[in-house]
């Protein structure tokens, strides 16, 4: 065997490496992404009667209680968009972002077992965890097709192909940063994991999911919903079957707060990786 | 020639904290602030492993002894990149793959095909090495039959070979593995070790933390001998094994026949071990007398079914019996318990007079969370125990049994 100092497999191991994202271990690793998602995918749908269907039930009747309390009841503007259309829509990408951040945030410690006994990049794990939701995001998206049929919703399909798939990606770094901070955070205080579900609910309430920002009046108070980074997204995704242009300054304030977030996420989590294994 | 692996200096320190488990609350922390408290004072320093250097060149296969805290365990997971070093630092030429335990990332849910795959990937495996050794795999470890039969079907002799058979076929430059040998049947057991001189003939490297004596002189040249974090001797895997031979006299347990464990690592849930003859605590045993071997544990997650199991082998290191509670009575409770004591008991001791090495295993229905080797040595001082007086020829008897019955039909 060939054993010299600039062969492929050349590294050190060393008390504290440098800050780096390392993404072409990331790369190296990629299989286990999917095998990780798949495990996830596969277990939370064992032994499940309706199986898959749960993906779409859930944000399915969601939507019917907002549109019946929300809606109909209390009569919430819905950005010139059929209410039930325009609840479902912010409710599945909402369901990505909640469960994307719930799961990831508890991911570390539920996977504590397999990294006490091997060494892979931890980031697979919080990650995996996400693309999980966005699996689920791929089956209840065929039932928001089906409900713009249903309600004759119109769309501008030109900017549904540019928008939709750019909601989508703006949602995973909202989830992203988020995410891998609480998954990070979690493992050395574990008071987070009472945390996690609490901020979801809240935020729910704190975002235009549910009732368009147009309600709001006061400016300040304006700036500061929008500071939740699914702002962004859900008006994106709406995009295509708005009338009138949103506040673009807005979109790009959350969107800009969905980036910080994601940095920040990712700078904690590779800085305490390292010490997850003797932590968890 | 370069070697494949160079350690220098490698130094591990541990922060004990000697109050409320092993990770922090905020609560605690935030509490801190408040004092202007810089660190806690149950805190305390401990130096798992302490200036630890030698090289390994390529195909050389390497043992680690050492007595159990002896800094084994903690070396392998730093040369595993779990968890880095605190001073030092390692030199690799070669892919590291580690088999800290067999098994890592089984999941019951999944059926044996899917967990072959995702264990293989765990591990290192690409997908493509997995489909070509697959076949290989199955056959290896003799599950053809349940391969879509979901993992909890499983017993768990054949979720071990099925996990080993996955390990078997990775093929990195360096191979890590700790003490996974010990589990499984005899049978499996040399064919595993088989298996791994085929990887060492091939030119690859092993380190192998064992405390089976025998498996590290058969598979390593040269072995080093750990001692309270420190490296206390290398050299070639006989004279190793001797020192630690010679280690083990000087540490003749303790006559009293109890031991504390340090209990502040979360995945250590054993704190108290306990040998009791004749109820009283006491490592000095007798022919035929009621021998007790008890555990204290607190785990951090709730066991359903906590399992012992107890290896007595005699002075040589051949085993005597090998038994856990399933074999005999099944779950010992029907709760999730955290916390307890669990005691096996042999009511009339069936050994002859010796020394014997306790070994105990400490989990649930899956997996050992914690092994300790040759934990317990006990002394038996011979006894009468037939009503004669007179004894079976001890050259061969392994065991005596009490109470054989004899009976005479006269016509």
């Amino acid at each position: 065997m060939n054993v010299t100092d600039d062969n492929d497999y050349y590294f050190e191991i060393k008390p504290k490496l440098a800050f780096s994202l390392n993404l072409k271990e990331l790369i190296e690793y990629k299989e286990l992404f999917y095998f990780f998602t798949w495990r996830d995918v596969k277990v939370k749908y064992k032994q499940t009667a309706l199986g898959f269907i749960w993906a779409i039930l859930q944000p399915l009747i969601m939507m019917a209680i907002f549109t019946f309390f929300i809606g109909n009841a209390m009569d919430v503007p819905s950005d010139d968009i059929k209410y039930p259309v325009f609840a479902f829509s912010g409710l599945i990408l909402w369901t990505v972002f909640s469960s994307g951040i719930t799961n990831a945030g508890n991911s570390m410690v539920s996977n504590a077992q397999i990294i006490k006994k091997i060494y892979f990049p931890r980031l697979v794990i919080p990650i995996s965890s996400i693309l999980v939701s966005i699996f689920d995001f791929l089956i209840a998206f065929m039932v928001f097709i089906v409900l713009i049929v249903l309600y004759h919703q119109p769309v501008n399909v030109l900017k549904a192909f540019i928008f939709w798939p750019t909601a989508l990606l703006v949602t995973v770094i909202a989830t992203f940063g988020p995410g891998c901070l609480l998954a990070a955070l979690n493992v050395k205080y574990r008071d987070f994991r009472y945390v996690i579900p609490f901020l979801v609910q809240a935020l729910l309430f704190l975002t235009p999911v549910i009732y368009p920002i147009s309600i709001i009046s006061n400016v300040w108070l304006k700036y500061l919903l929008v500071l939740n980074p699914m702002y962004a997204a859900i008006i994106l995704f709406r995009m295509p079957m708005m009338k009138s242009a949103p506040d673009y300054s807005l979109v790009l304030i959350s969107f800009i707060s969905g980036l910080i977030l994601f940095f920040i996420g990712l700078a904690y989590f590779r800085k305490t990786e390292m010490y997850f294994a003797d932590l968890a | 020639m370069n070697p494949i692996l160079e350690l220098h200096s490698v130094s591990k320190k541990f922060n004990i904290h000697h109050e409320g488990g092993s990770y922090l609350s905020l609560r605690d922390r935030i509490g801190d602030l408040v004092k202007f408290k810089k660190s806690r004072k149950s805190e305390e320093e401990f130096w798992a492993l302490k200036d630890i250097s030698f090289s390994i060149n390529p195909g050389e296969s390497i043992g680690i002894i050492g007595k159990n805290g002896a800094g084994k365990s903690t070396l392998l997971k730093i040369l595993s990149k779990i968890t880095p070093p605190t001073e030092g630092k390692i030199i690799s030429r070669g892919r590291i793959a580690s088999l800290l335990e067999v098994g890592t990332g089984f999941h019951p849910e999944l059926t044996g095909r899917e967990n072959v795959y995702l264990n293989g990937s765990i591990l290192g495996m690409r997908k493509r090495e997995i489909d070509k050794h697959f076949d290989a795999i199955i056959e290896f470890a003799g599950t053809e039959k349940f391969l879509d039969t979901p993992l909890k079907h499983y017993s768990s002799g054949m979720q071990l070979r099925l996990a080993f058979a996955v390990a078997a076929f990775l093929e990195p430059e360096i191979l890590v593995i700790d003490e996974v040998l010990a589990v499984g049947d005899v049978e499996f057991q040399k064919k595993c070790l088989r298996k791994m001189e085929d990887v060492s003939s091939s030119g690859r490297t092993i380190l192998f933390v064992s405390h089976n004596m025998s498996a590290v002189e058969s598979l390593c040249s040269k072995s080093v001998l750990l001692k309270n974090g420190q490296l206390e001797f290398i050299g070639n895997s006989s004279d190793t094994i001797q020192q630690y031979m010679n280690l083990m006299e000087e540490n003749l347990l303790s006559h009293t026949g109890v031991i504390l464990f340090n209990s502040d690592f979360s995945d250590k849930p054993i704190y108290k071990a306990e040998i009791l003859c004749d109820q009283k605590n006491s490592s000095n045993a007798y022919m035929g007398c009621r021998l007790e071997i008890k555990i204290y544990f607190k785990t951090e997650i709730s066991l359903d079914s906590p399992l012992l199991g107890i290896i007595i082998k005699d002075s040589q290191g051949i085993p005597m019996i090998g038994v856990n509670n399933r074999h005999y009575v099944g779950n010992l409770t029907s709760n999730a318990v955290s916390e307890g004591s669990i005691s096996m008991i042999i009511p009339y001791l069936p050994f002859f007079e010796g020394i014997y090495h306790v070994d105990i295993h400490f989990g649930n229905a899956f997996v050992d969370i914690e092994v300790l080797r040759d934990c317990f040595q006990f002394t038996v001082e011979p006894a009468k125990f037939t009503s004669t007086g007179e004894m079976p020829d001890k050259k061969i008897n392994r065991l005596f049994i009490n109470d054989i019955a004899w009976q005479l039909d006269a016509k």
